[in-house]
């Protein structure tokens, strides 16, 4: 539960006041709470930790990470540990 | 496995050892404090790509592992009661309590579910007025924001159906407990990037400076380790002490400062008893006042209950460094992933787990603590 993240916001918007959006973990989309980067925008990198943005990163330093991620299957392992969880 | 090979042959990783053990002229012990770190250089097997002077000792970092054993017990009590729906993170619901876990509860019926993100807790509770749903808020400072917005969302929306189970734990005490100890070892820190995304850099040079250890703030992938550990030997080798970021790119000195504002509000710093290290000062987060009603251990009252620890485990040396995992007696005999003893050989990024799944299972080398 340590491991934090790297994922594109491709939109945001408001819920109950608070700012979230949706992120795209090399092709995971999911939910994410942004209210702690008052001042991301919709293209940018971010780092994600149990579904809040800590914070952000630019997109060289970006995409090398979410290669290494990729490479090393943790995006399933972060995302997919639960899902199996919940089909069983 | 591919991947594994093609990462050792890189340029940049040849490159990098290559530096390491053009600097290193005496054997130096570093410590990574985090267990997502200590995951990822077993994972990548930097332990054994490094020049031999290097001992890399693994900290207390793992939050599932050092969350204290009457915290895990109340988290069982109140899992067991019915009408509760008790939300916890994954990987909580194997650690062992006193004599159950988690998913026994779950399996002798209780409503125990898995939230990937804490605001999935304040949605269960949203849904369900009529239960009582109680959120397990463990972590260091990287998971304390997503856990201090969830009980505010609650207060800001009055859901009065939730409540936060808090036993947060935090690094820099940590750090300073090892350091003061007279058995440590450690001559520098690598300290955990995301801990510090959050924080900032700032709690760190009071504390290099007071024990002189050079301090390294680094990431979790192997490069980011790499590039740590030879900013660790240079210091070391000309006998400076400083905090240095090594992890420019997702860190900086003030760190997140919305997110401080809000755990300043609704935590409070409290002394803390780490499981099997014992109690460190003002090393833990609790709810602050404002929040109390927001409190499960009141709601609850689940304040009286002892806890007994398995008498075959050492994860309290283990997590402040002093055993190697395979020197536990009960390493991959009695205690296993399947048959975990102690917390350190459930979690991913407990050492004694990491050790068993990477194959590190003979003990290469003697106790740390053995000359004494
Ligand atoms: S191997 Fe098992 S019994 Fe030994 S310290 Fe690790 S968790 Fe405890």
């Amino acid at each position: 539960m340590c491991l934090a993240v790297p994922g594109q916001v491709k939109e945001i918007y408001g819920e109950n006041g608070m700012q979230m959006g949706r992120v795209n973990f090399g092709g995971i989309v999911k939910e994410v709470c942004l209210a702690y980067l008052p001042e991301i925008a919709v293209g940018e990198y971010v780092v994600v930790h149990v579904g809040f943005a800590i914070n952000k990163l630019d997109e060289a330093a970006a995409m090398k990470s979410i290669r290494t991620f990729k490479d090393l299957g943790l995006f399933e392992e972060e995302f997919g540990e639960l899902g199996a969880f919940e089909s069983s | 496995m591919k991947y594994q090979e093609e990462f050792r042959n890189s340029g940049a990783v040849q490159r990098l050892l290559a530096e390491i053990r053009e600097t290193v002229t005496r054997p130096w012990s570093l410590m990574e404090v985090c267990g997502g770190q200590t995951h990822s250089i077993l994972r990548n097997g930097l332990d054994q790509l490094l020049p031999k002077e290097i001992r890399l000792i693994h900290g207390p970092g793992c939050p599932v592992c050092v969350t204290p054993l009457v915290a895990i017990d109340r988290a069982l009590a109140i899992a067991a009661r019915p009408g509760v729906i008790f939300c916890s993170f994954g990987d909580m619901l194997r650690v062992p309590g006193s004599d159950k876990d988690l998913f026994r509860i779950k399996s002798e019926g209780g409503d125990v579910r898995i939230v990937y993100s804490p605001l999935d807790a304040v949605k269960i509770a949203r849904e369900n007025p009529g239960r009582e749903v109680v959120f397990f808020a463990i972590g260091f400072e990287t998971t304390a924001p997503a856990n201090a917005m969830a009980i505010e969302v609650a207060r800001q929306q009055s859901i009065r159906n939730f409540s936060a189970l808090v036993s947060h734990v935090l690094v820099p005490p940590a750090i300073e407990a090892i350091l003061s100890s007279p058995a440590t070892r450690v001559n520098a820190f690598l300290a955990a990037g995301h801990v510090c995304s959050v924080m900032g850099t700032w709690e760190y040079p009071p504390l290099a400076e007071k024990y002189h250890v050079p301090i390294v703030v680094t990431g979790f992938e192997p490069y980011d380790l790499l590039a740590g550990i030879l900013a660790c030997v240079r210091q070391l080798e000309r006998g400076e002490a400083r905090v240095e970021n090594a992890y420019e790119r997702a860190v900086s000195e003030q760190g997140n400062l919305p997110a401080q504002a809000l755990l300043s509000r609704v935590f409070t710093t409290i002394d803390r008893a780490w499981r099997g290290i014992g109690v460190i000062p003002r090393s833990g987060w609790a709810l602050s006042d404002a929040y109390r009603d927001f409190d499960a251990e009141h709601r609850f009252s689940v304040g009286g209950i002892v806890a007994n620890e398995s008498p075959l485990c050492h994860s309290g040396e283990v997590l402040q460094g002093l055993l190697k995992p395979n020197q536990c007696p009960a390493f991959g005999k009695q205690c296993t992933p399947r048959t975990p003893l102690g917390a350190t050989m459930v979690s991913n990024e407990g050492a004694c787990s990491a050790y068993y799944n990477y194959g590190r299972l003979i003990a290469a080398e003697e106790l740390l603590c053995s000359a004494k």
